[in-house]
């Protein structure tokens, strides 16, 4: 915290949300106490609380992990149980780190966090190298589209710092990613987060390398292109009508911008009628603006009075959406309940509420070994797999790949009311 | 293709104002929790944004101590009047009267407990399927575990160890009958984006944020307001000094800062230059390690 503080710099600052993928036992709290303590992002009262607890403990330093850990069984069992939400600022970057769990069991966190992810540092311990989790986690954060991947090799102290150990690690898993994931922006850092190596400071221990601490590359990794900006993606959230004297006839299509830019005189198209018309407005409290773009939350007017509410979408006119009520996408399964072949589930595609039957199971998916096993007629927890769905009303929908607002959906089980799935639209 | 970048607070503002239509649209019957505090006067004004320029589609629930600072009190009336919403009062001392609640004892006794009584019983009179509240992440540690959209039981009470995932921005407000859910619009925001948000947008707040000269007292690092239910030990002896609300809560538990803060600008750098959290001089936090997680968890905001 600065003694001077320019509220003009604080305004101009970027937003870079980044989820941690770790192991038990990989550092990740150390990792993220240690980011936050040498970024000053730690106050006087929650120093105080960690020291206290720290002696409390028998610890023999100042226990980083300890500022991360949130409910009681956390404590008690020195685990993170489900995904915390923390916060740090530098002058350049404000950072919001969805902070997952490492365990097998709480897969669904870590696909939670990664869900709206700029970036993911996934954490291997030196020690171990990359293991069976190691490949989950880059397989998940690959799958859920984060743009950017950074591979913190972590507990190099332990290792005495060597390059070879560092190198070794790096080329096991560049194959697993080259076989996967090809095209994905990774990046490669040798940390100790005990230590405070590499992490906010340049490491003495290991002169060898040279790419960079880990906030450097939070701080300048590029962002501006995570979204898609080329399909117009309006999905009507709630219709605005104000039935006031001063605007008696006012009808405003509310949304946040999924894709794509809109402009007063734009020719539109609104699905599921088909309807073209032109945008006639883009309101705000604070008065109408000659754009909207992602992830703007604004208010469209229309120049045609058309049937139009919340699930229904207005893009561009030559460029719209695939329109369908069969449904590919990967799932990840978030529930104790399997998922049964047939079953029927609510689902959730934007601001569109459906539901749906599990047509097919074309495959569950080993991370580790990538083998497509056909046949299944469950998917269990945690599980990765292909389904064909089919819907009652169609989705408007893109690619995940292609966009991650549009091509994203969540499965509802209609007697619990709890989300078992989320899934990415092939 | 113009310039597609947003600033973080104006990313931020887009995700509260999602969130708050999302409530519109998902719920019948939703109630937005007024404190008087800084936050959910934010939030009131994200309401603004959300609905222009149709009317806020909610009204007010202000859930009143009686041990309120009565600037709080002035400010709220005139907002609810300037906005045009409706304003609903639940009245912790009603609930005491009618041995709903249980006033504490001793020298550290406190109506923030009783509050969630209180709050509990407006939403079940009322019928409110939905409360949305200006909770941060940043807070304290069990809010750093608080979904978008948090499910409560009939009984009002959170599961911290079993809460739905919340994935992209799909919120899951389904339940069943006598279930409600706590909706926080401003979980991503920090207690500096807040105040560089009130600077920004030039939103109006309660006096008692700003340098007032006050009868306090010292009780274990913390100042705190001196009134005609405080009781006091007999070390503890009234000072006069100059003090403004970091927080602004139940008399009892809210801690005041030495400052002669008199602008937000002014605020803003104190913050900045500040080294204990906002909620450090929060009593109420202070009775045990995981006293806000337990308070959560039987319903509180």
């Amino acid at each position: 915290m600065e003694q001077t503080f320019s509220s003009k710099a604080y305004l101009d600052m970027e937003l870079l949300r980044f989820t941690t993928a770790g192991s038990v036992d990989d550092g990740k709290s150390t990792l993220i106490g240690r980011l936050l303590y040498d970024s000053k992002s730690i106050f006087e009262d929650q120093l105080d609380a960690v020291k206290r607890a720290s002696i409390q403990k028998g610890s023999e330093h100042l226990n980083l992990a300890l500022f991360t850990d949130g409910l009681r069984a956390e404590r008690e069992q020195g685990i993170t149980i489900d995904v915390a939400y923390r916060y740090f600022a530098t002058p350049l970057r404000k950072f919001i780190i969805a902070d997952t769990p490492g365990h097998i069991q709480y897969t669904r966190n870590m696909v939670t966090g990664a869900s709206t992810a700029n970036a993911a540092i996934v954490l291997i311990d030196a020690r171990n190298g990359v293991i069976e989790q190691t490949h989950r986690h880059a397989f998940l954060a690959s799958l859920l589209g984060i743009p950017h991947i950074i591979v913190c090799i972590n507990k190099m102290d332990l290792m005495e710092y060597r390059q070879d150990i560092y190198q070794s690690i790096l080329d096991e898993f560049q194959l697993f990613a080259n076989q996967v994931f090809p095209e994905q922006d990774m990046r490669f850092i040798p940390i100790s987060a005990l230590h405070g190596d590499n992490v906010v400071k340049p490491s003495v221990n290991m002169p060898w390398y040279s790419g960079g601490t880990l906030l450097h590359h939070l701080e300048t990794i590029p962002i501006s292109q995570d979204h898609d900006l080329v399909h117009p993606r309006f999905p009507v959230q709630y219709v605005i009508r104000p039935e006031s004297d001063e605007f008696h006839d006012y009808r405003g299509y509310a949304g946040r911008v999924a894709g794509g830019f809109f402009h007063p005189g734009d020719k539109v198209m609104v699905l599921p009628s088909r309807i073209e018309t032109e945008i006639t407005s883009v309101d705000t409290l604070t008065g109408p603006l000659t754009e909207a773009h992602p992830p703007m939350s604004v208010t469209l007017t229309l120049k045609d009075d058309v049937d139009l509410s919340r699930g229904d979408m207005i893009v561009g006119v030559d460029d719209i959406p695939a329109e369908s009520c069969d449904i590919s996408a990967m799932i990840c399964w978030m529930n104790p309940k399997p998922m049964q072949l047939h079953g029927r589930y609510a689902l959730k595609n934007t601001t569109r509420d459906v539901k749906c039957l599990i047509q097919d199971i074309d495959y569950v998916l080993n991370i580790s070994t990538l083998e497509q096993i056909t046949g299944a007629t469950v998917v269990k927890m945690n599980d990765i797999a292909r389904v064909q769905l089919r819907t009652t009303k169609p989705l408007f929908c893109d690619p995940y790949t292609t966009n991650r607002i549009t091509g994203s959906i969540i499965l509802i089980d209609e007697a619990s009311n709890e989300t078992v799935a989320a899934g990415m639209i092939v | 293709m113009g310039n597609n970048k947003l600033t973080h607070l104006k990313e931020l503002e887009a995700e509260a104002i999602y969130v708050l239509r999302e409530v519109a649209a998902q719920f019948e019957r939703p109630v937005l929790l007024f404190s008087g505090g800084k936050d959910s006067i934010v939030l009131v004004h994200l309401s603004l944004k959300a609905f222009y320029p149709a009317r806020i589609p909610f009204p007010l629930l202000h859930i009143d101590t009686g041990h309120n600072f009565p600037e709080t009190l002035e400010f709220r009336d005139r907002l609810a009047e300037t906005v045009n919403a409706r304003l609903l009062v639940g009245s912790v001392q009603e609930s005491i009267d009618k041995g709903r609640a249980v006033e504490e004892k001793g020298i550290n006794a406190s109506r923030n407990v009783l509050q969630t009584v209180t709050l509990l019983d407006a939403i079940e009179q009322n019928k409110f399927d939905a409360a949305i509240g200006g909770a941060r992440r940043d807070e304290e540690k069990a809010r750093a575990k608080e979904r978008f959209f948090s499910h409560r039981d009939e009984f009002g009470q959170w599961d911290p160890k079993n809460q739905r995932p919340e994935l992209w921005y799909m919120f899951n407000g389904k339940k069943r009958m006598g279930e409600h859910f706590r909706v926080f619009p401003i979980s991503n925001w920090t207690e500096m984006d807040v105040w560089q948000y009130i600077l920004a947008e030039n939103i109006d707040l309660p006096s008692i944020y700003f340098t007032h000269e006050r009868d306090v007292f010292y009780r274990d690092g913390v100042w705190l307001a001196a009134a005609p239910f405080m009781e006091m030990k007999p070390s503890e002896k009234i000072e006069f000094r100059r003090v403004r609300c970091r927080t602004v809560g139940d008399i009892s538990c809210t801690g005041l800062t030495l400052s002669f803060a008199d602008s937000v600008e002014d605020i803003i750098q104190e913050i900045a230059a500040t080294r204990v959290t906002e909620r450090g001089g929060r009593y109420d936090d202070k009775r045990s390690e995981a006293a806000m997680e337990d308070r959560k968890k039987e319903g509180y905001f």
